[in-house]
């Protein structure tokens, strides 16, 4: 990990090949702890890890590990709270906690249980788990922003079947309501749930639409493209007056090419000769 | 120490008028406001059913009303503690409990967030509109929650010194604000104590623990079984949680019984409380006095407590079985 850091590198394209690195360190990281776990969600931590590496390796949160309740820090939430193996490899790689801890992950009394818990872990802002639950929370922190005349901004992602949750739609609008240009939505549309794709489950498209109607401003992104999210990060918000909603095009289990678009690798839990296997298309290697 | 203790006598002020405590609750949360810039509104809609309208003249960019979305309501409000304020919440019971309940449970006890929930009209205030408005079942399903604070205060000043404790208390608290008329039962100079049971009549036969509207009724109550000639204690259990589990076992030990009361299901509130203390640490006679295992019928709030026996008289015959059966 220990090499040139982000801000020193100048070139575009020497930006995006290092997120892209961190990102699939990320990655072959939380297959790591799934399969030290033998538990876990494989296809989501896979299809974030991009955006997760952006915005916190990329110097668009402003966040300090040294300090991670700083009044003025932006907030992230994880809304898809499953997906916390990615979440806590991406803090470890940022440096609110060991790197090292990342082994305990869901072991008996370990601060990395399955679902982040704030209480136990600096850098999570909300326990999340249950789905539909970050997106009313990073409103209520989106007009504490306001009501404490503080330019912090939150982010929150989503999955893209968690938009299911009708609580989702409450939020988003009052979000509206409130004009909250200080809240960005992230969707990750993957396009799979637990079950299914979402299409055939219950169906998400026309989901730009959607957002639109519910009165965000919203760009469509690739979620791998570490450049098209930097510059899409780089550019918020999109309208002033408006939430911002953007949704990242992803490959649920993106990286990992056995399990790419496979509903079963929801949470299937890859061998050590498929962690190998990963790491050698990654090119990152198994440290543990 | 008491009331009891330190005063020598029970203070306990004749029944004169009657006060719907929401206005002290809203007074005391405009007072907050004014003291502590972090204090925030957040409502459901619920604007004059929570007596608000005179908060949002005072402090509109401290108040937020998400529309009727409960399960938003709590998550907003989550948000907004995280950002450094203080919110309270304040909507029906019934909907705030039930509708938000997993949000109360993630977002606010799991997380130990600083949120305060004000439950508006709770048990059957909501009278003829029935069952749906009514909120019977929050006492159970809050106190079971871990880090909930939960607090039923008994009248007008009780309600008033909670919501200042409020300001200062760490992790989230629910508040359930009596909306039916209450007499006063404290005195001016009460003060509130965090998890401690209020002692408003020393007694040595039998032991009435009650909370809410249901606290002038065991006091009531006890004067009737005075003129009987037994002595009846009357704890005011406004702490839920965390229960005072010394008073309610000194209550066993010195009295031959205990009854409780409580504006809610009888399973699983106070009384259910008062019971799994009892049970493991000193078994003694009880009587739990609630709404039985029903969705109340057609009527008036005050037809509905005549109706499920939550008047003096019922809990004076409560009382009077429990000792005629335990000799």
């Amino acid at each position: 990990m220990k090499e040139m850091a982000f801000k020193d590198l100048t070139r575009p394209v020497d930006r995006s090949q290092w997120l892209k690195r961190q990102a699939n360190w990320i990655r072959l990281s939380a297959m790591t702890m799934t399969n030290h776990a033998q538990l876990g969600h494989t296809g989501g931590d896979l299809s974030c890890a991009d955006i997760l590496s952006v915005l916190y390796l990329g110097g668009i949160l402003r966040v300090d590990p040294s300090q991670p309740l700083w009044p003025q820090r932006d907030r992230f939430i994880l809304s898809k709270g499953h997906c916390a193996g990615a979440f806590y490899s991406t803090l470890a790689a940022k440096g609110f906690f060991p790197v090292e801890q990342l082994k305990t992950f869901m072991d008996p009394l370990s601060m990395l249980n399955g679902h982040p818990d704030r209480k136990a872990l600096p850098g999570v802002e909300a326990n999340t788990g249950p789905l539909g639950h970050g997106l009313p929370i990073a409103v209520g922190a989106a007009l504490g922003a306001r009501m404490r005349h503080e330019s912090w901004r939150v982010f929150v992602l989503t999955g893209d079947g968690e938009l299911q949750e009708g609580s989702n739609w409450e939020a988003a609008m009052t979000a509206q309501h409130y004009g909250l240009d200080n809240l960005i939505v992230i969707v990750d549309r993957n396009r799979l749930q637990q079950g299914d794709f979402t299409e055939n489950t219950l169906r998400m498209e026309p989901l730009a639409d959607r957002w639109r109607a519910f009165g965000f401003s919203v760009a469509e992104v690739d979620g791998h493209d570490p450049e098209a999210l930097l510059n899409r990060f780089s550019a918020l918000p999109i309208a002033s007056g408006k939430p911002t909603c953007l949704i990242a095009h992803t490959i649920k289990g993106k990286g990992f090419s056995f399990a790419e678009n496979k509903p079963a690798w929801h949470h299937g839990v890859p061998t050590r000769e498929q962690l190998v296997e990963a790491g050698r298309e990654l090119g990152v290697e198994v440290n543990w | 120490m008491s009331i009891v203790d330190k005063v020598g006598e029970p203070k306990v002020i004749e029944k004169q008028a009657l006060f719907d405590c929401r206005e002290a609750y809203s007074s005391v949360l405009e007072e907050l406001a004014a003291q502590d810039q972090r204090v925030c509104a957040v409502i459901n809609d619920s604007l004059s059913s929570a007596r608000l309208k005179s908060f949002k003249t005072k402090y509109p960019d401290r108040f937020v009303n998400v529309g009727i979305a409960e399960q938003n309501l709590v998550g907003v409000s989550c948000g907004l503690a995280n950002s450094g304020m203080i919110p309270y919440v304040c909507a029906a019971s019934c909907f705030l409990t039930a509708r938000s309940m997993e949000q109360i449970k993630v977002d606010l006890a799991y997380s130990k967030t600083n949120v305060r929930l004000c439950a508006m009209s709770p048990g059957m205030a909501y009278g003829q509109l029935g069952p749906t408005h009514h909120s019977i079942e929050d006492l159970a399903w809050m106190r079971v929650l871990p880090n909930l604070t939960v607090i039923v205060p008994a009248d007008p000043v009780e309600t008033a010194a909670v919501m200042r404790y409020s300001l200062l208390h760490e992790g989230p608290m629910f508040l359930r604000i009596a909306r039916l008329p209450v007499p006063r039962v404290h005195g001016d100079d009460y003060e509130f104590r965090l998890g401690k049971a209020v002692r408003l009549r020393e007694g040595s036969d039998v032991t009435l623990i009650a909370n809410g509207l249901m606290v002038c009724r065991a006091l009531d109550a006890a004067k009737a079984l005075e003129a009987r000639g037994i002595s009846a204690r009357v704890l005011n259990m406004s702490t839920l949680k965390p229960l005072d589990h010394e008073a309610i076992l000194d209550a066993a030990r010195t009295t031959r019984g205990i009854v409780t009361a409580e504006e809610a299901l009888a399973a699983g509130g106070l009384g259910g409380a008062v019971a799994e203390v009892l049970a493991q640490q000193h078994p003694t006679p009880m009587r739990i006095l609630g709404v039985p295992d029903v969705f109340a019928p057609t009527g008036k709030a005050e037809f509905l407590l005549e109706h499920f026996g939550l008047t003096a008289a019922g809990i004076e015959r409560a009382a009077l079985e429990l000792l005629a059966r335990e000799g």
